[in-house]
């Protein structure tokens, strides 16, 4: 009996490397799914905390694409050393502060560990030459897989037939002839892939996966390096970046402010490690305090939560103030007037 | 066969299902994991990772403030 080659797919979430996965699948290789979580991955129900998405799929796609295929799933925490990767990328940044190359080398280096330690023989991505403008440039595949250390064991089957050869192509563990020849932005032949495979419920195509490739997240990423005069971050720095009206006042401290019921909820879980302010005599949001703050920056602020409650247009406005570790107390002020909350405070 | 809990109040998927990969995978057969969410998106990946890797979710609570999951660990 012929031994069964065994490969890790580096699982996005996306539609590629859920064809690719699927590709090896159909050439009988054993297949089970990486997916690295940087903390800055999108998912359907990060987004889901606001009502306003309550209609979109509170999946994991990752998950989802191993369910689909019948394959396992590592999910594997690489928040910390992420850390590096972002702060201080060789290759630079893309549009925002996306890495995208620099994350491509790394995720495959990580994977050509977990293939060492696991005992596989190959490692598989949806990469497809030419797709995506920094990571998948012709020019960058062999830099990926020169940089991570892969070398021929990585295997792009979307595009392999215009790459060269890799070791288990020359091996004849797998067919090069069943592999396939994708190239350019162009998304069809993918989609009639994943048609010819029987997936209709596939993740948006063409990526979307990372926060980092947003404007406005990564303008609330570098205002908070600022504010802190250092590239560094926690967990909770990046999960609250993603919630919230961030407004600074002041260069020393910025407002976290719920716009709604969900994100409420959801911010309720830092009140232990925040200062915070809750309107009291009024409906109202939520508000998480990040800086440290005296008591004048305090009642400032309730001022500026209080124009962003049902009280807002009311003469006064009581409010619960929280400093972590003390006792709450109550505030009553005057919201501040719409033209005093400066455009530029908005992060 | 003994009961274990983890906590992952204040977490977003994937960080619970993470942590629960990373506890389920010191535990024996017939173990039962505990686990506390406060990310409603537990609600559906957690379920998806047992059915993926062999493992039963045994009961599922959802409280005003959490949501309890109980795995029976059910290595393949």
């Amino acid at each position: 009996m012929s031994k069964q080659y065994k490969a890790a797919a580096l699982i996005s979430g996306g539609l590629d490397s859920l064809l690719a996965a699927k590709v090896m699948l159909e050439q009988g290789i054993h297949v089970e799914g990486i997916n690295f979580f940087t903390g800055f991955c999108v998912e359907g129900h990060t987004a889901a905390i606001r009502k306003k998405h309550q209609d979109k799929p509170k999946r994991n796609n990752a998950l989802w694409s191993a369910e689909q295929l019948g394959i396992k799933l590592h999910i594997v925490d690489i928040v910390e050393e992420y850390k590096d990767v972002l702060i201080n990328p060789k290759h630079g940044y893309g549009a925002n502060m996306n890495p995208c190359l620099d994350c491509k080398i790394f995720m495959v280096k990580k994977a050509k560990q977990w293939i060492e330690e696991n005992d596989f023989d190959f490692i598989i991505t949806g990469e497809v030459m030419g797709q995506r403008p920094m990571s998948q440039r012709k020019e960058v595949m062999p830099v990926v897989v020169n940089e991570s250390g892969a070398g021929d064991l990585l295997l792009r089957p979307l595009c392999a037939k215009n790459l060269p050869k890799t070791k288990p192509e020359i091996e004849g563990w797998v067919d090069r002839e069943k592999l396939l020849a994708f190239h350019g932005r162009n998304r069809k032949p993918q989609m009639a892939l994943a048609k010819e495979f029987g997936f209709e419920d596939y993740a948006a195509p063409a990526g979307g996966c990372c926060f980092l490739t947003d404007e406005n997240y990564a303008t609330k990423l570098v205002d908070l390096w600022q504010a802190r005069s250092s590239r560094d971050y926690e967990m909770d720095d990046i999960m609250l970046l993603k919630i919230g009206r961030h407004l600074r006042p002041k260069p020393y401290f910025k407002l976290i402010i719920g716009r709604e019921e969900g994100e409420n909820k959801f911010m309720q879980g830092y009140t232990k490690l925040y200062t915070n302010i809750k309107t009291v005599s009024h409906g109202g949001p939520l508000c998480l305090i990040d800086g440290p703050v005296d008591k004048a920056d305090l009642e400032f602020a309730a001022q500026m939560v209080a124009r962003y409650s049902q009280g807002k247009n009311e003469a006064a406005v009581t409010l619960s103030i929280s400093r972590v570790g003390e006792e709450p107390y109550e505030i009553t002020v005057q919201p501040l007037s719409a033209d005093a909350i400066k455009q530029e405070w908005h992060v | 066969m003994s009961e274990h809990t983890l906590d992952t109040s204040r977490l977003l998927c994937p960080m619970p299902v993470i942590r629960t990969q990373n506890k389920v995978n010191e535990l024996s057969d017939g173990d039962t994991l505990v686990i506390t969410c406060t990310d409603p998106g537990v609600l559906n990946d957690i379920p998806a990772w047992c059915r993926i890797n062999g493992h039963e979710v045994i009961g599922t609570e959802k409280n005003a403030d959490d949501i309890i999951i109980t795995v029976l660990v059910k290595h393949l």
